[in-house]
């Protein structure tokens, strides 16, 4: 169904839009980003610099492009789908030749008055063009092998340029996030299978492949995997942050040590205590109670995503909808498995409570449009 | 394009149905990491929170003060002083160097101290407070105080280090601390976390080593909070642990100075004072002897070995550890185990041409015209030797032996000093097991004069003339109290010789000072109610007899006094060794004279204690003595 069959007359126009606007989802994206203000005063000793308060700019940047974004409606966001596509995948070539060395990788372009991660940009611009690909395509084509090739190229294309970043964790979110739209969009299910089948393949081609000439990844990538498969052996080195990060988080026990009370950040045991390990964090301040609030927090987040999809009629909006909150999804589960010692450490921030400008911005830019698709979704007959 | 809406119904189902599972497969993930929380922050927790402490909490030792030591009178002996240090910390200093050398034009400052420093400096983390220099004096102290606001990272600082007010005094009793090392800490069995600490002192030698345990109390502690670079947050609790027992020694300080002011003038010398009633060990004297406080800061390499190369050993310990033929003084043993086997009686008399014949060999008497017709009273006065090899041949060395032991010869006595000697009190077994030699006539005949195998240390000499003059099995005590308890006396119960025998020695010794023809008439003591009994005795260090001004230092005789006072009512022996001294009479009966005059005064002892004869020449000698300005006669602190 695309928006000519729209009976247009049924969706809200003008200033009234706000009012149809989804907003529970954006009353749990305050409250996740306000426990993020008070982690990030909390890891800053106690004071809103150097991290809380540009965060909080930053946040309210989001909203009102969130806001912006949401006003527009979404069949004009469907017809420019293919250009954010070209543009992210034009930034990702820039950032391969002009792009500033931050930890080791290529991920930063300087705009002047902010540092862009067209990464960041790529894992929504990647979402749209597949979304809009399938609301394009006749649905019986959906598992045509032919068909099932194009949105695999798309999805290959800026993969392959951010793990020349070398950047894992992006890659490997942008990897599942096309995959979990190609999901929904009704590809088959045995070529799900095959992807997972080739997928362990690939994984025992990656650690045969170690120490010889065409290894596949990179020797600080294969030590995460080691620190990440046993962090005692090397509690000092390349194990130190997963062990200091299990500490603190264990630590926390029930109810915490209580706000601004975490020794192990305090002190200083913990690495990127602002940035990828603020869960820690807040789970050695506020314990099982406060970490588990904040995960049903996330929860409820992907929860209303996916109501509002489930019942939007339009196909474009829905596949947005429920890719943009795969997305999330994916940044706190992989997040949090990663600190909790459940997956390797990759550097994927916990959404919007990670100190962090590109990320939030990005991910407030989805929800941007998943509002949009909710706002201008089809109603009555 | 246009879709059939039959098309876009079932397209729409596909969505929701797929948009379903996908929730439920994230519920399922989200659960799984739900689960992995409860399981870290609930059920390991306690682990994890151990971990976490483990993490940020330290523990750090604080040494606790050291015992004291005192001597009889309270006077201290070894004390904690305190230790004025300048120390840096580089991230306050900012430019180190410039520092440095601001605090170089105030105070002086040693350029290996501050190369060590500067190094030192560089390797700690910027926080950690190095030491620049220690053992300053108040005033430049003052100095670095004043001047702070220009010496930024910069403290003064104090902390406690062992000192020796008497310093030489009690070298050898009291020994000396320093940083325990390596060595030490594979020879002692002790996991006392204090040794741990770099630098920190432990007792090396004396009653510093022997009591170490009690005089270093029990480490205290601080628990702080670290951060990951190790910086100290805040101290989170204080104990401050026990102070070490203080001990207290039954030597007298006045005496000690004495005694040891007195050696001096016998170039290598020792002396033991003892109490014959209770056993105390009123001054263990070595000449020459050496500042501990040296050892305490670290003695350089020039400064030991002028020790070390030093021929008079100023490092030993000879009154416990120097084991020397006794000489003449061993004849009381001899006469003894006589009179105890009952094969001598007083009135028997031996004569003595100047020489005893056994098979060929002839045994000479010191005396080469001989001493006539001698009885028992008489071979004491005079030391005749002939008398004792007749005395050795009737009565066996084995005899000998067993008495000489009673009398605590041979014996290794336990008494918290560094290498305290057995000495030697040979019979026919030991020269067996030793030597693998059967005893011959001989050797008894040597060993009655003390010569020979025999070996005693001045501390058993000590106590064997307390033994005599008490009666009783006396055992010398050093220690008189540790933390306020008070030491038991041992051996007060009787020797088992009979009165008898015991009086016919002591009249003897009381001859050899008191009577004009003896040995020590010259060292007598005057006044009647202190008079001294005692027996000289020369041991020689070679074979042939040659006069001793004409030989080296090393060859000539080792003088020996033994002796006790008041005769009546005896309270106090000693015992003199003067290596290579020459004669006895000569070399040692009037050091130990001036020293029993002065443990009997209780101070410098008046002109009267002496023969008239002889007290021009002692107000001169006394009078020369390098004693220490606070115990010199004006000062009337202590005993007296």
């Amino acid at each position: 169904m695309s928006y000519l069959e729209y009976n247009v007359k049924t969706v809200p126009t003008g200033p009234s839009k706000i009012l149809y606007l989804n907003w529970p989802l954006l009353l749990l994206l305050v409250t996740v980003a306000s426990v993020g203000f008070l982690m990030l005063y909390s890891v800053a000793g106690g004071s809103l610099q150097p991290w809380a308060e540009p965060q909080m700019k930053r946040f309210a940047l989001g909203v009102f492009a969130m806001f912006v974004i949401a006003m527009v409606p979404i069949w004009f966001w469907r017809n420019m789908a293919g250009l954010a596509y070209g543009v992210s995948l034009a930034l990702l070539l820039a950032v391969e030749f002009f792009g500033e060395t931050g930890m080791g990788a290529q991920r930063w372009i300087n705009l002047g008055f902010m540092r862009l991660q067209p990464s960041e940009l790529t894992k929504i611009t990647l979402i749209m063009i597949l979304a809009a690909y399938y609301d394009w395509l006749d649905i019986r084509k959906t598992s045509r092998p032919l068909w099932v090739i194009i949105p695999l190229i798309l999805i290959a294309l800026p993969t392959y340029l951010v793990l020349r970043q070398p950047d894992l964790g992006t890659s490997i979110l942008l990897v599942t996030g096309g995959g979990i739209v190609m999901f929904l969009a009704g590809v088959s299910w045995w070529y799900f299978i095959a992807v997972i089948g080739a997928g362990v393949g690939t994984v025992a081609a990656v650690f045969s492949s170690r120490g010889t000439d065409w290894q596949l990844l990179k020797d600080y990538q294969y030590r995460r995997i080691d620190t990440f498969l046993d962090p005692s052996t090397d509690p000092l080195g390349a194990g130190y942050h997963i062990t200091q990060s299990k500490i603190a988080l264990g630590s926390g026990g029930w109810t915490g040590r209580g706000f601004m009370q975490g020794t192990q950040s305090r002190l200083n045991f913990l690495p990127e205590k602002h940035t990828d390990f603020i869960f820690t964090t807040l789970a050695e301040e506020f314990g099982f109670v406060g970490a588990f609030s904040l995960l049903s927090l996330y929860v409820l987040v992907v929860f209303f995503c996916v109501v509002s999809a489930i019942r939007n009629r339009d196909r474009f909006g829905s596949l947005l909808t429920l890719g943009v909150g795969a997305t999330f999804f994916l940044f706190f589960a992989v997040n949090m498995a990663m600190v909790m010692g459940l997956a390797p450490v990759v550097g994927v921030p916990l959404p919007l409570v990670s100190y962090g400008g590109s990320a939030m911005l990005v991910l407030m830019v989805g929800f941007g449009l998943a509002q949009s698709a909710h706002v201008h979704r089809p109603r009555g007959r | 394009m246009k879709r059939s809406p039959r098309d876009t119904e079932s397209s729409m189902k596909k969505v929701t149905r797929r948009g379903a599972v996908l929730g439920g497969l994230q519920l399922g993930v989200a659960g799984l990491l739900g689960w992995r929380m409860r399981q870290m922050q609930v059920e390991q927790a306690d682990a994890f929170r151990l971990l976490a402490e483990e993490n940020r909490i330290n523990m750090r030792l604080i040494a606790p003060a050291r015992g004291l030591i005192f001597d009889r009178n309270g006077i201290p002996l070894a004390e904690n002083a305190q230790n004025y240090r300048v120390v840096i910390v580089r991230e306050d200093a900012g430019d180190v160097d410039a520092v440095i050398a601001k605090l170089q034009q105030l105070i002086y400052l040693d350029p290996v101290e501050i190369e060590r420093a500067r190094k030192e400096i560089m390797r700690r983390s910027p926080f950690v407070p190095v030491t620049l220099t220690d053992q300053r004096s108040w005033e430049d102290i003052a100095t670095v105080a004043v001047n702070a606001p220009a010496l930024p990272g910069i403290t003064p600082d104090v902390g406690l280090t062992r000192n020796y007010p008497l310093q030489e005094d009690y070298a050898h009793v009291v020994g000396y601390v320093g940083p325990v090392s390596d060595y030490d800490l594979s020879r002692i069995d002790d996991d006392d976390p204090l040794l741990q600490i770099p630098k920190f002192q432990i007792g090396k030698t004396g009653v510093e080593q022997k009591y170490e345990r009690d005089l270093r109390g029990k480490a205290g502690a601080r628990r702080i909070e670290v951060n990951a670079a190790g910086r100290v947050m805040r101290e989170l609790g204080r104990d401050e642990g026990i102070s070490g027992a203080d001990i207290q020694l039954t030597v007298e300080s006045r005496l000690q100075n004495f005694v040891e002011a007195r050696l001096a003038l016998g170039l290598s010398a020792s002396a033991v004072v003892m109490d014959t009633r209770n056993g105390d060990l009123l001054a263990v004297g070595n000449a020459p002897s050496f500042d501990p406080n040296k050892f305490v800061r670290g003695i350089s390499v020039s400064d030991y070995g002028d020790l070390t190369n030093n021929k008079y050993r100023p490092l030993s310990n000879k009154a416990v550890q120097g084991a020397y033929p006794p000489g003449s003084t061993f004849k009381m043993m001899v006469t003894m185990a006589a009179l105890d086997a009952g094969m001598l009686s007083a009135g028997e008399t031996f004569y003595c041409g100047g020489y005893h014949e056994l098979g060929n060999r002839r045994f000479h008497c010191w005396k080469r015209g001989g001493h006539g017709w001698v009885d028992l009273d008489k071979s004491l006065q005079q030391s005749c030797d002939v008398y004792y090899y007749e005395l050795a041949q009737r009565v066996g060395i084995d005899k000998i032996a067993e008495t000489a032991r009673r009398f605590g010869l041979g014996e290794r006595f336990d008494l918290p000093m560094s290498a305290v000697s057995p000495g030697v009190m040979p019979d026919k077994q030991w020269l067996r097991e030793r030597y693998d030699q059967s005893w011959r006539v001989g050797d008894s005949l040597n060993a009655s004069i003390g010569q020979g195998y025999v070996l005693s240390t001045p501390l058993q000499l000590a106590v064997m003339t307390a033994r005599l003059a008490s009666g009783t099995k006396i055992e010398p005590r050093l220690v008189k109290s540790i933390d306020g308890v008070e030491q038991e006396v041992r051996g007060a119960e009787p020797l088992g010789f009979a009165t008898e025998h015991l009086r016919l020695v002591r009249n003897g010794m009381n001859s050899v000072t008191n009577s004009r023809r003896g040995t020590a008439y010259g060292s007598r003591i005057e006044p009647d109610n202190m008079r001294m009994a005692g027996k000289t005795g020369t041991s020689q260090v070679r074979s042939v007899v040659v006069r001793n001004q004409d030989v080296p230092w090393e060859e000539r005789d080792h003088a020996l006094f033994v002796g006790y006072a008041p005769v009546d009512n005896p309270g106090l022996a000693v015992s003199v060794v003067v290596e290579h001294g020459g004669g006895g009479s000569s070399a040692a009966a009037p050091i130990a004279r001036d020293i029993m005059l002065f443990a009997l005064y209780g101070e410098m002892p008046p002109l009267e204690g002496y023969p008239s004869s002889q007290r021009g020449r002692m107000e001169t000698l006394l009078s020369e003595l390098p004693l220490r300005d606070d115990f010199r006669p004006s000062d009337r602190r202590g005993r007296a």
